[in-house]
């Protein structure tokens, strides 16, 4: 392929006017400037986490202790999710490399399959996405927890489940002995940051105090993340409390009745995971990558219909779907980065 | 098609039925081969642990194996290998000058501002 950009043109012609140097269209050629100051822009957020990330050491999370949940599945899944969030990008790059190589051949059918499919893994992408940055909202189960010497530390494990709230002093909404069982570990995660949570008992919003039902926790781990007066964040070498002394030291913070002990999840103010710049570069670099995606599919969409109404056929090339098709594989390019230098280094 | 001022490059790139199997055969290819590093890559992260002593050895690694996905990518996927010459290193030239000097200035910088704030704040 690419004949022309290979056959050997004497100087004087080349550089001479009126024939590209490159042996390629002006579309095209600019579509490759736009891409080159595109991936600066990549390269310069992906260089401040680099810095940002150097100047924290030890206190950044991990991708595989952060990102191990799957759909349906719940924990324990180190970076499964974003293998497969990259795979389906990977994927929908090659149906996209599919459908130039067929308008190559001028076949319209052929292009017509390859970009639905390639329209479909970005759909697959951009929700993939969206669940993931709902997880990472959200949180988990157990959140990040100040330790009594002023540590902090994020925590593995099972969470037992919460059964119900018997409610021991009546409030507004509930009188006494009722028992509560909708909502319960929004309700429970709510009250533990306001400080409302003291020895097993459950303060609600209507005044009502309860008794919290819960089954026990199991294989907790704490992994310090935050230097205090006794357990410190060690070089090169994870802080990690175990077993039952974890579960004591835990369930001691969150029944202290203190305000702002435990985060859970994240916002651009803190998150549960590490430094707050953590949650500030994944929004950003993972969105501004999302919206990038989101775009392509919407151009996809819209070359789509074009193809499909026949503009290219009759124009006697597909170079169109060449060029969105850059644009495509560059975002799966980026995604290569962002995937390596977030997720697993 | 042919103006006196403008040259069209649009039909160059076009191919038969012949051609177009052998360049499908190369994209199942690169795709088996970039799902396998993706896999590697996963399957390392998840068993060698950042405090191990193959740490520094993996995180190499992984770039390494990065810089071969990106590199498959763009000449294969993006054509970039098909292009001419002159365009190719225009691209990609530029790109290893540049990132390099980033590196070097993010891990001069960091350190010293990691120093400043050790020894100015605590």
């Amino acid at each position: 392929m690419a004949d022309h950009a290979s056959t050997q043109i004497d100087n004087a012609t080349l550089w001479g006017g009126k024939i590209s140097p490159f042996s390629t269209s002006y579309g095209k050629l600019m579509m490759w400037f736009f891409l080159v100051s595109d991936a600066l822009t990549f390269g310069g957020l992906l260089i401040a986490y680099g810095f940002t990330r150097h100047d924290a050491q030890d206190a950044w999370p991990i991708g595989e202790e952060t990102f191990n949940s799957l759909p349906f599945l719940g924990h324990g899944y180190p970076l499964i999710y974003v293998a497969l969030m990259t795979f389906i990008l990977i994927v929908s790059s090659v149906t996209m490399v599919l459908a130039v190589e067929a308008g190559h051949r001028m076949d319209k059918k052929g292009v017509l399959k390859w970009m639905v499919a390639t329209i479909i893994g970005g759909f697959f992408f951009v929700g993939s996405q969206a669940w993931e940055w709902y997880h990472f909202i959200h949180g988990s189960e157990f959140g990040k927890v100040e330790l009594s010497d002023g540590s902090r530390a994020i925590v593995k494990g099972h969470f037992g489940e919460i059964k119900n709230f018997t409610v021991v002093t009546a409030g507004h909404h509930h009188k006494k002995g009722e028992v509560i069982t909708d909502d319960l570990m929004h309700i429970f995660q709510h009250a533990v940051v306001a400080g409302d949570v003291e020895n097993g008992m459950i303060t609600l919003h209507d005044g009502t105090v309860a008794k919290i039902n819960k089954e026990k926790d199991h294989d907790m781990k704490l992994i310090i993340k935050e230097s205090g007066a006794i357990y410190k964040l060690q070089k090169k070498k994870q802080t990690i409390i175990e077993g039952t002394k974890a579960e004591k030291m835990y369930w001691e913070a969150i029944n202290s009745g203190t305000a702002n002990r435990v985060i859970y999840g994240a916002n651009l103010q803190a998150n549960e995971y590490g430094p707050v710049q953590y949650g500030q570069f994944f929004f950003f670099i993972t969105g501004f990558h999302g919206f990038h995606v989101f775009s392509g599919v919407i151009i996809n969409i819209l070359i789509f219909l074009g193809v499909a109404r026949g503009t290219n056929h009759k124009r006697g090339h597909y170079e169109m779907v060449e060029k969105t098709g850059l644009y495509w594989h560059f975002v799966d390019l980026v995604w290569v980065f962002v995937f390596t230098f977030f997720y697993l280094v | 098609m042919l103006r006196d001022d403008c040259i069209e490059y649009s039909l160059d790139t076009h191919h038969d039925e012949e051609h177009g199997k052998k360049l499908r055969a190369k994209i199942w290819k690169v795709t088996a081969l970039l799902t396998i590093i993706t896999a590697v890559e996963v399957f390392c992260g998840a068993f060698i642990k950042q405090s191990s002593d193959y740490w520094q050895l993996t995180k190499w690694f992984f770039i390494i194996l990065t810089l071969v996905k990106a590199g498959y990518i763009v000449l294969s996927f993006m054509h970039l290998g098909d292009e001419k010459k002159s365009l190719k290193y225009m691209i990609l030239v530029p790109y290893f000058i540049f990132i390099l000097y980033l590196i070097f200035i993010l891990l001069v910088e960091a350190t010293a501002v990691d120093k400043a704030l050790k020894l100015y704040i605590g």
